[in-house]
């Protein structure tokens, strides 16, 4: 995160990982056509090859708190293919939060799991205490077949402690709530650490509400 | 290990636009800046944050000069560029009046919510301005109201609304340069980014590799050392149980009858065994330090083959194994250390009788031949020498072997096949001391085996004075 005191602006930044094709640019395309224009910036796609991320993809969001805070949020994706290594972990750097995109189906459960320690390792590497990180985890292509049940995906979420999403990010489904849900507890921590509702004025509550409704056109959860 | 990183990394990690003159192109800048001046007429100038001015492209209205020809009008206006250049249009379009009576405009750039700079358009007449302003009348007491009144009307006149379209479209027009150009920059920040993290990456793994290789290196080391120091002491209380048990074979601790004889034989026999093989062990060790000690002299090829084969026939015989010797006329005599060479010989032969099928033929093969220096370099079919050197071969009739075991028989310890040696004995050794005796002579050796067809082992030994 990154404060600017002078000009009253707040930068938190927020990374989608997971591995090779499993939506993590769905997500951000459909963020990016599901919150209100005047809250969003273009969706930067920097060198891609056969529609597959080779550096990052990165989508600005901003908007006014109403006690006049700015607040940039930057989401980020990586190059999920294995030998893009070096790139996430430089994308890795210095982001706040991090949106785990895995794919449902049952024959990439390997390829998550792969993806996953991958993430904790960079996270490792950047200096970044992967016990306390704020993470949530999206079960993404709920629509495909042979994927596991939601009683088997709430079953194995309550013995995780990262907040489990599910989506269908090329129908736009489950990926706001999993914007929201990674920022509010991304909001958390970062509350923890630097107090942000004394420092900024921001309480917590208000700035989820807020963010609902100025990001998002007024949808809840 | 520490990670270099970047100076630009915190722009890098948060993709921020360092500063507008970093990204944007200034000729791209400069031109589309021109592409407006021509189709409205208009002066623009492109400011960054920090005021550097980075686009400008006017044209020098007759108004203007004429103002500047004049004392207190030169000072007025440049009071009035002063103040525009200031001007920090925080909340959105700003429109400073001149005292002429025309307007700047002042519109800000922003890119991903941010402010990077600013451009300004005018002067330009606003279309409601319908006379000569009173403040451009009293700006100079020499000043002549007919001809402020034509300049005047020679400005560009620009309604409220057009003004106001033409820069949004300015502005969108700048916010695409804006984006391809940040697009770029980041491209190639993160290009260099990624190289930078990849070379870090292998250079670390090759720090690893280097340790691992040492490490290795020195294992190696120890375990020739321990290998000379554990032999070396074997063999010292191995001399006594052999001498003593020499000396109870022939009866001076008293008579020794029966199955004791045969059981003292066995432990004499046993004792010999293992003195051999530890002077193997030995032998290996110095030569591997390059320690041994060669003692030339001329040797008669013919002589020393026909000893080793004396030497063997008996045990050949038993399987009805035939031992021929071919010397090829002409064949030199050889400078080797004797001793050395008939170990050479007698481990070919011993292998060669123990993998020999019954009744088979044992060919010790020698000649005198052209050897070639191992130069390998570019040239080398005109550079390498050549000098005359004995070639010696052994040649069976045995099993053979695979060719994927040759280039590993004369490692130290290695056995093709371990039920062969629990058929026929031995510890690996054997050959790996034949290459290193041979090599210290300045020669080589080589194997050709094939399964089922037999073996050859043929070793050259050079001339010294060309080895």
């Amino acid at each position: 995160m990154q404060f600017d005191f002078k000009a009253k602006e707040l930068t938190v930044k927020l990374v989608y990982y997971g591995p090779a094709l499993s939506g993590k640019t769905t997500n951000l395309q459909a963020i990016h056509r599901l919150v209100s224009p005047e809250s969003s910036g273009r969706l930067m796609t920097l060198d891609t090859r056969d529609d597959r991320t080779l550096f990052f993809d990165l989508l600005p969001l901003s908007f006014q708190t109403s006690g006049g805070v700015q607040i940039r949020v930057k989401l980020f994706t990586v190059p999920g293919q294995v030998i893009h290594n070096a790139t996430r972990r430089l994308v890795l750097q210095g982001s706040d939060g991090v949106a785990f995109i895995a794919d449902s189906q049952r024959t990439e459960t390997k390829a998550n799991q792969v993806a996953f320690v991958n993430m904790r390792e960079n996270l490792l590497e950047n200096g970044l205490d992967a016990e306390r990180f704020p993470v949530v985890i999206q079960f993404n292509k709920r629509d495909m077949p042979d994927v596991r049940s939601d009683e088997e995906l709430d079953r194995m979420a309550q013995r995780g402690r990262e907040p489990v999403f599910k989506a269908v990010a090329v129908r736009g489904v489950g990926v706001m709530e999993t914007f929201y849900g990674l920022l509010e507890l991304t909001w958390r921590a970062l509350e923890a650490e630097h107090h942000l509702a004394e420092k900024f004025g921001i309480d917590p509550e208000t700035f989820f509400r807020e963010v609902r409704t100025r990001v998002g056109h007024g949808e809840g959860p | 290990m520490s990670v270099e990183v970047p100076q630009s990394t915190s722009k890098l990690a948060l993709a921020e636009v360092a500063r507008l003159e970093d990204v944007v192109d200034r000729d791209a800048l400069a031109e589309v800046c021109r592409s407006f001046h021509g189709l409205f007429g208009l002066s623009i100038r492109v400011y960054s944050r920090e005021g550097s001015l980075l686009a400008d492209v006017h044209t020098e209205q007759a108004l203007c000069q004429y103002v500047n020809t004049l004392g207190l009008g030169r000072i007025a206006c440049s009071q009035t560029v002063a103040q525009v250049k200031r001007i920090d249009p925080s909340e959105g379009p700003i429109l400073h009046p001149c005292f002429t009576g025309a307007v700047y405009r002042v519109v800000p750039i922003e890119y991903q919510g941010r402010r990077v700079g600013r451009f300004v358009v005018g002067p330009y007449l606003p279309a409601e301005v319908k006379e000569v302003p009173r403040s451009l009348l009293v700006i100079d007491p020499n000043i002549d109201a007919e001809r402020a009144r034509t300049d005047l009307a020679g400005l560009p006149r620009v309604r409220a609304e057009t003004a106001d379209r033409i820069s949004t479209h300015l502005r969108g027009i700048l916010d695409l340069l804006l984006f391809s150009s940040h697009k770029a920059y980041l491209t190639s920040e993160m290009h260099i980014a990624s190289v930078r993290e990849s070379f870090r990456e292998l250079a670390e793994k090759n720090v690893r590799l280097e340790t691992a290789y040492e490490k290795l290196k020195e294992l190696d080391r120890l375990k020739s050392n321990f290998l000379a120091t554990v032999s070396h002491e074997l063999r010292t209380p191995l001399t006594s149980i052999i001498g003593y048990s020499e000396m109870l074979e022939s009866g001076i601790a008293g008579e020794i009858v029966g199955e004791q004889l045969e059981f003292i034989q066995i432990i004499r026999e046993k004792g010999e065994h293992l003195l051999a093989l530890i002077t193997s062990l030995l032998d290996l060790g110095k030569l591997e330090q390059g320690a041994l000690r060669l003692e030339r002299e001329v040797v008669d090829v013919r002589s020393m083959l026909s000893d080793v084969q004396k030497t063997f026939v008996p045990r050949a015989q038993k399987r009805g194994v035939r031992l021929e010797i071919m010397v090829e006329q002409g064949t030199g005599p050889m400078s080797a250390d004797i001793v050395r060479m008939r170990q050479v010989m007698f481990n070919l032969v011993e292998n060669a009788v123990k993998f020999s099928p019954d009744n088979g033929i044992i060919t010790l093969f020698a000649r005198t031949v052209e050897m070639l220096d191992e130069s390998s370099d570019a040239g080398a079919v005109l550079m390498a020498e050549t000098h005359p050197a004995v070639e010696i071969s052994v040649r069976d009739q045995g099993a053979g072997m695979d060719s994927q075991e040759l280039p590993k028989i004369f490692d130290a310890f290695y056995q093709v096949d371990n039920s062969s040696t629990r058929q026929h004995g031995g510890a690996g050794l054997g050959l790996s001391i034949v290459k290193r005796i041979v090599e210290a002579h300045g020669g080589s050796i080589t194997v050709a085996s094939a399964k089922g067809e037999g073996t050859v082992f043929t070793f050259t030994v050079p001339e010294p004075d060309a080895a």
